[in-house]
């Protein structure tokens, strides 16, 4: 409390951001059969096709059998993608309903809205992470080589995407805006990331070109938390992650400080 | 101290609509004030401004003294705002959007309960908390933001038309609501379109029109500047024309309805007593419209006019 029992603005700066990824995590639980479950059916049907039937005529990637291959990209990818959808459409949802304005309105600082939704989405990225785990452990056996590694790739990569999520909205003026990134950009790239594949079987100028997609570098960090080994240098990956975080914020928060797509 | 003080403030949107043209406005602490104006007047982008809800051309606001370019976060603090259009999360329950505006606002959770239970019950919601927003019905919709306005317990509380659609019981106990926490020390700005609404419960007024505001007086200032009321006289038996009244100016509506102009300074007894002594009886009496709709209709007339001659 400052003066005359007023809270300081830090209390109501904490409590504020608090109760914003409170209400985003109660918006995720309540709406589970949107957000939990698709993956986990996604997940299974990618295991059984990929993994089980085509995988079992594969044989070994990297050194690991197929299953344990595409095991951490099939939960990057998962995480990539609910990270990003929860911020899309959260943000969305409230500028469309304009309930927005009850966050407009409130004493937070715009960077703090900015982190109260990207926590929300690395929330549901996580969850996500954790439910196609706990389904790829069902059809194989995941070695942990790197635990901080994990752990911070996936960390990292849910935070990209949620403020990617976070850009899409502020601009989308209906809701087909908010499905044309992740269709013809996310979606596409992602499966050319190294999920199912090693880079290193493509010819060599396809191999090169997929050099310059960052979902490679996230997933190849993530896969070599697991497995020891990846496509790519653990040290650009983590540069091109923190780097991509970094500028998204300020690119984000900018927009949100000029009232773009907010406010008149 | 000034609850609002706005000097100077314009706004020109990007389609190039001038909606505020250097608006001055002083709102005590402690004051029940009325901001009237047509469709389009500059009422709500006033109000925006005010919340940052719209980012300002000019001039400059400041709440309790804390400006909004120098200290918007306690600025907002002391405003609680009941927006014109419904704005919470239809899919939320009652008592979540009210809680965790609260949190918003930076109130701890259990305060946040405490007073969440306590305006709910006082606005009668308390036993709709469980039930998603989109089930209530208008008025309580309309209670509900209020409720939420009052969470963190503004200082001052600015309602954009907070009982449109509402029916008049229950606009009523919304009014005996209203009047209960201005006395207790809430600043409240008040925008309605309910005339009698504006009259019945503020103690100041301002009417804004073309961005420009073109009164600003105490209500019993601005009601004292009628020239003129027009009375409704229902007639207990009819008759077939008007009765003579040297003064005043008198028409029979139908053979039960007499309708008089009194000016300012003019008595109704010396009416009376003429129609008594013709042998009229009057059964009951009625303002012929709303003493400051009159009044508003008459300077948005004037503007309009002297906007054309120009």
């Amino acid at each position: 409390m400052g003066a005359a029992g007023v809270p300081s603005l830090a209390r109501i700066q904490w409590v504020g951001f608090e109760t914003i990824v409170r209400r985003e995590f109660g918006r995720i639980v309540r709406i589970w059969i949107q957000t939990l479950v698709p993956p986990a059916v996604t997940a299974t049907l990618y295991f059984l096709i990929f993994g089980s039937l085509i995988g079992r005529r594969i044989g070994t990637m990297g050194g690991y059998d197929y299953m344990q291959y595409i095991a951490p990209g099939l939960i990057m990818m998962a995480v990539i993608t609910n990270s990003y959808g929860n911020v899309v459409s959260s943000f969305f949802g409230a500028k469309f309903g304009k309930h927005i304005e009850e966050l407009l309105v409130a004493p937070l600082p715009n960077w703090l809205i900015v982190l109260g939704y990207v926590a929300g989405g690395v929330v549901r990225g996580l969850l996500v992470g954790v439910v196609v785990t706990a389904v790829a452990l069902f059809f194989t056996r995941i070695p942990v080589e790197h635990p901080l590694l994990v752990a911070g790739s996936v960390l990292l990569t849910a935070v990209v995407f949620s403020l990617g999520g976070f850009f899409n909205a502020i601009f989308a003026k209906n809701f087909d805006q908010i499905t044309w990134f992740p269709t013809f950009v996310l979606t596409p790239l992602t499966y050319l990331g190294g999920v199912f594949y090693s880079v290193s079987l493509l010819p060599d100028w396809a191999e090169r070109l997929s050099y310059a997609n960052p979902i490679l570098y996230m997933v190849g960090a993530f896969r070599h938390g697991f497995l020891g080994t990846s496509d790519v240098g653990l040290g650009m990956a983590f540069a091109i992650m923190a780097l991509a975080a970094v500028v998204m914020f300020a690119v984000v928060v900018t927009l949100m400080n000029r009232g773009t797509g907010i406010r008149e | 101290m000034q609850a609002l003080a706005i000097r100077g403030l314009t706004k020109t949107y990007r389609n190039g609509v001038v909606a505020l043209r250097g608006i001055d406005l002083e709102v005590a602490e402690g004051d029940f004030f009325a901001l009237l104006g047509p469709n389009g007047a500059g009422k709500t982008t006033t109000i925006g401004v005010v919340m940052s809800l719209v980012t300002k051309s000019g001039g400059s606001v400041s709440v309790f003294g804390h400006d909004i370019d120098r200290e918007l976060d306690r600025a907002k603090s002391c405003i609680g705002l009941v927006p014109q259009e419904i704005n919470f999360n239809n899919f939320e329950k009652v008592y979540t959007i009210v809680v965790n505006q609260a949190g918003f606002y930076g109130i701890p959770r259990r305060l946040a309960r405490e007073r969440t239970e306590r305006y709910l019950r006082q606005l009668q919601l308390w036993d709709r908390r469980h039930e998603i927003a989109r089930a209530l019905s208008g008025g309580m919709k309309r209670r509900l933001m209020i409720a939420r306005a009052l969470v963190h317990e503004p200082r001052l509380l600015i309602l954009d038309e907070p009982t449109a659609g509402v029916d008049i019981e229950i606009r009523r106990s919304m009014w005996s609501f209203l009047r209960e926490i201005n006395a207790a020390g809430t600043t409240i700005i008040l925008t309605t379109h309910y005339l009698e609404e504006a009259e019945s419960l503020c103690r100041h007024i301002a009417i804004i029109d073309g961005g420009r505001i073109i009164e600003n007086d105490s209500m019993a200032a601005v009601i004292r500047k009628l020239h003129q009321e027009s009375f409704v006289l229902n007639l207990r038996h009819p008759v077939t024309a008007a009765p003579q009244l040297p003064g005043y100016a008198a028409r029979l509506t139908d053979d039960h309805t007499l309708e008089v102009d009194v000016a300012r300074g003019q008595g109704l007894n010396d009416i009376f007593a003429r129609l008594t002594s013709a042998g009229i009886e009057v059964a009951s009496m009625r303002n012929k419209v709303n003493r400051l709709e009159e009044l508003f209709m008459r300077l948005v007339e004037n503007r309009g006019a002297a906007a054309g001659g120009s």
